[in-house]
């Protein structure tokens, strides 16, 4: 779950870590009174997409009318498809220098790791991989001074920069694993007078941790349908093709989307219902994709611990209670075959043994309808 | 001959009195797998599937030495677990769960590395030396000897691909599923080298996806340390970017990890990657045959 910055920087603030004094505001008077009692301010759309600065999501105020005007011109922005319910309002920093900070885990190494350039400001992909310095850090030790302190020789950074590092460094690492993020990420971590004080917070928390910490806002910019997916525990994406897909497994559904390609058609979404659903789950999962009106639906089996009986039971009910009159291809193999063909048969379903025979038809009943 | 696992493994199911884990035993023990005790905290003295039931990992050890462990254990529950039996000193873990938090399969890494053990997983089907040993999810009836080495990093489309070489007759040695979560224990590269050493096994089938750097970090080991020829099928040729397909690895970010690096990746190895999943079986039969 990404967080929007102002509770990333809500996070920064528990830990230690300087953040610009600042308000969240829901209105433009709201704005106004922030920037009468900050001063120069900046004001920030908090919506979660990035190049928010690029898309005109972002403004520098010098009184409370200029403050008034720019945040009701941000409020009635769409970036990223969503318009923010909220904007940050934050005194202007003295920025002397731009870092850039990030923890996240690095798979390949399975420990944490911490990303710090002296290039900080820009977009992280165009920082040059030789002005990154990398440092795993292992659980078991945690992030220790001789860390911060050979981090900064790589960085040449000595001094009272140095000295900064070593008091924010494990702060930052504290959060980072105490509060399960998957990335924190301050970009820029800005060098002012008054030393370090990080103008952005970019911070994911671990959606499987989440139950640890219900002292978070849930935070949802998705459709309606991937909130509805995801209160199905349903891995579901949108995509904008004809044909809609059912399968069990997330390399198998994102297999049967390549060869729905292959053949020619494209896919309506992604949507894998899981290993071991029981006939309620698989019905309501297929109630919601055929709620998105697609063309032709094309469900792909391959059992394992899912249960062919059951989802052929789970077809048919659907069938009987809402009516499927759209073009269907049922690929079904594995856990309870026999059982499963023997319930679409009686639902009047012919179902395929293979996945490209199955997918092959899916694709010409598109081009039939 | 196989890697990891064999004939005279034998394992211990963690959470054996579970749904999961009391189905799976049944269906291990089936297979020919050597089960020797099963844990669940409280429900020590009973018995699932005959296999005698104990209240702590260390209890079982007592009484019957384990070289391997299988969970299945709710997800919040996983790294106590998983610590338990790598501080009762067992080597091999299968972590079958999804959803175990990131930080959590992290500290479990950390502590395996210290212990010298293996882990497969979490968000895994397990893995299986074919007619040997299953630790493991997968349908008993696709894995059938033979000389095919298989490393998947997804499950399902792992049994299809199994499912069309066992209808070619072409069976394994070794099957093993890394799992679909960004921090798991075995890489690609890891069971490769196992692989390479296995005398039983003649060909490699890597069944990769989008999203990360582990294809390519295999081709490279591929090129500079492997003589055994290795086919590939990679998921993920449609998916956009930035959306998350499912595995929480499979994601096209700031354009890396896309399909065509990956292809490019193991095609500059000499590895062959399948269009579609029923070409692998060709693909095998024709490296074999070099």
């Amino acid at each position: 779950m990404k967080l929007y910055e102002y509770l990333g920087k809500e996070l920064f603030a528990r830990y230690d870590i300087p953040v610009p004094a600042g308000r969240v505001v829901e209105s433009a008077e709201q704005a106004e009174e922030a920037a009468a009692e900050l001063g120069e301010v900046v004001i920030k759309s908090q919506v979660l997409t990035g190049k928010r600065g690029k898309a005109g999501g972002i403004a520098f105020a010098s009184s409370a009318g200029e403050a008034r005007t720019e945040a009701e011109r941000i409020f009635k922005m769409e970036l990223g498809g969503f318009k923010a319910e909220k904007l940050l309002v934050e005194e202007k920093i003295q920025i002397e220098q731009e870092i850039y900070l990030a923890l996240t885990v690095d798979g390949t190494a399975q420990k944490p790791v911490v990303l710090v350039s002296l290039d900080g400001g820009m977009d992280v992909e165009d920082v040059p991989e030789e002005r990154m310095i990398r440092w795993p850090v292992d659980v078991t030790v945690g992030l220790q001074g001789f860390m911060v302190r050979e981090i900064c020789r790589q960085l040449g950074v000595s001094g009272d920069l140095q000295k900064e590092f070593i008091k924010l460094l494990p702060r930052l690492y504290r959060l980072f694993r105490e509060m399960d993020a998957e990335l924190a990420e301050i970009n820029p971590l800005a060098l002012t007078p008054g030393g370090l004080v990080a103008a952005d917070a970019k911070v994911t928390i671990d959606d499987d941790a989440l139950y640890r910490h219900k002292d978070l806002p849930r935070i949802r910019e998705k459709t309606d349908l991937e909130l509805q997916a995801e209160e199905l525990d349903l891995a579901y994406v949108e995509l904008d093709g004809d044909i809609a897909v059912m399968a069990n497994g997330a390399g198998i559904t994102m297999a049967t989307l390549d060869m729905v390609q292959h053949y020619g058609g494209t896919p309506a979404n992604f949507l894998d219902f899981g290993g071991g659903a029981d006939v309620e789950k698989t019905s309501q999962s297929l109630e919601l994709l055929l709620g998105t009106d697609p063309r032709v639906l094309l469900i792909n089996i391959f059992g394992g611990i899912t249960r062919c009986d059951v989802v052929a039971e789970a077809f048919s009910r659907v069938k009987e209670s809402k009516g499927i009159d759209l073009p269907v291809s049922f690929r079904l193999v594995g856990t309870n075959e026999a059982e499963g063909r023997a319930i679409l048969e009686k639902a009047g379903i012919k179902s395929f043994t293979s996945m490209e025979e199955a997918v092959s038809h899916a694709v010409d009943l598109l081009k039939q309808s | 001959m196989s890697i990891y696992i064999n004939d005279q493994t034998r394992v211990l199911v963690q959470g054996i009195t579970g749904n999961q884990g009391s189905f799976h035993t049944g269906q291990m023990l089936k297979y020919g797998t050597r089960i020797t005790g099963g844990v669940s905290p409280g429900k020590g003295g009973q018995t699932v599937e005959g296999v005698p039931v104990y209240n702590t990992v260390f209890e079982a050890v007592e009484n019957e030495p384990v070289d391997a462990s299988i969970l299945f254990i709710p997800a919040p529950f996983a790294k106590d677990a998983a610590l338990e039996a790598l501080a009762a000193g067992i080597k091999i873990l299968v972590l079958i769960p999804e959803h175990i938090p990131l930080h959590d399969a992290a500290d479990i890494m950390a502590q395996a590395r210290i212990n010298n053990a293996v882990v497969v997983g979490p968000n895994t089907f397990g893995l299986v030396s074919s007619g040997a040993s299953k630790i493991g999810i997968m349908p008993n009836q696709y894995f059938i000897p033979g000389p095919v080495g298989v490393v998947s990093r997804s499950g399902t489309l792992c049994y299809e691909i199994v499912g069309h070489l066992t209808e070619n007759e072409i069976g394994t040695t070794t099957v093993v599923g890394l799992g679909g979560d960004r921090v798991v224990g075995l890489h690609f590269i890891d069971v490769l080298k196992e692989f390479e050493s296995d005398p039983a096994t003649k060909t490699v089938v890597l069944v990769g996806e989008i999203g990360g750097s582990a294809e390519e970090e295999a081709a490279a080991f591929i090129k500079s340390s492997m003589t055994k020829p290795v086919v590939a099928y990679l998921a993920g040729k449609s998916a956009p970017p930035g959306k998350r397909m499912g595995h929480a690895g499979a994601i096209i970010e700031r354009g890396r990890g896309t399909f065509e690096s990956k292809v490019e990746a193991l095609n500059g190895a000499g590895v062959k990657v399948a269009d579609l999943p029923g070409e692998v079986p060709a693909l095998v039969k024709e490296a074999a045959g070099k």
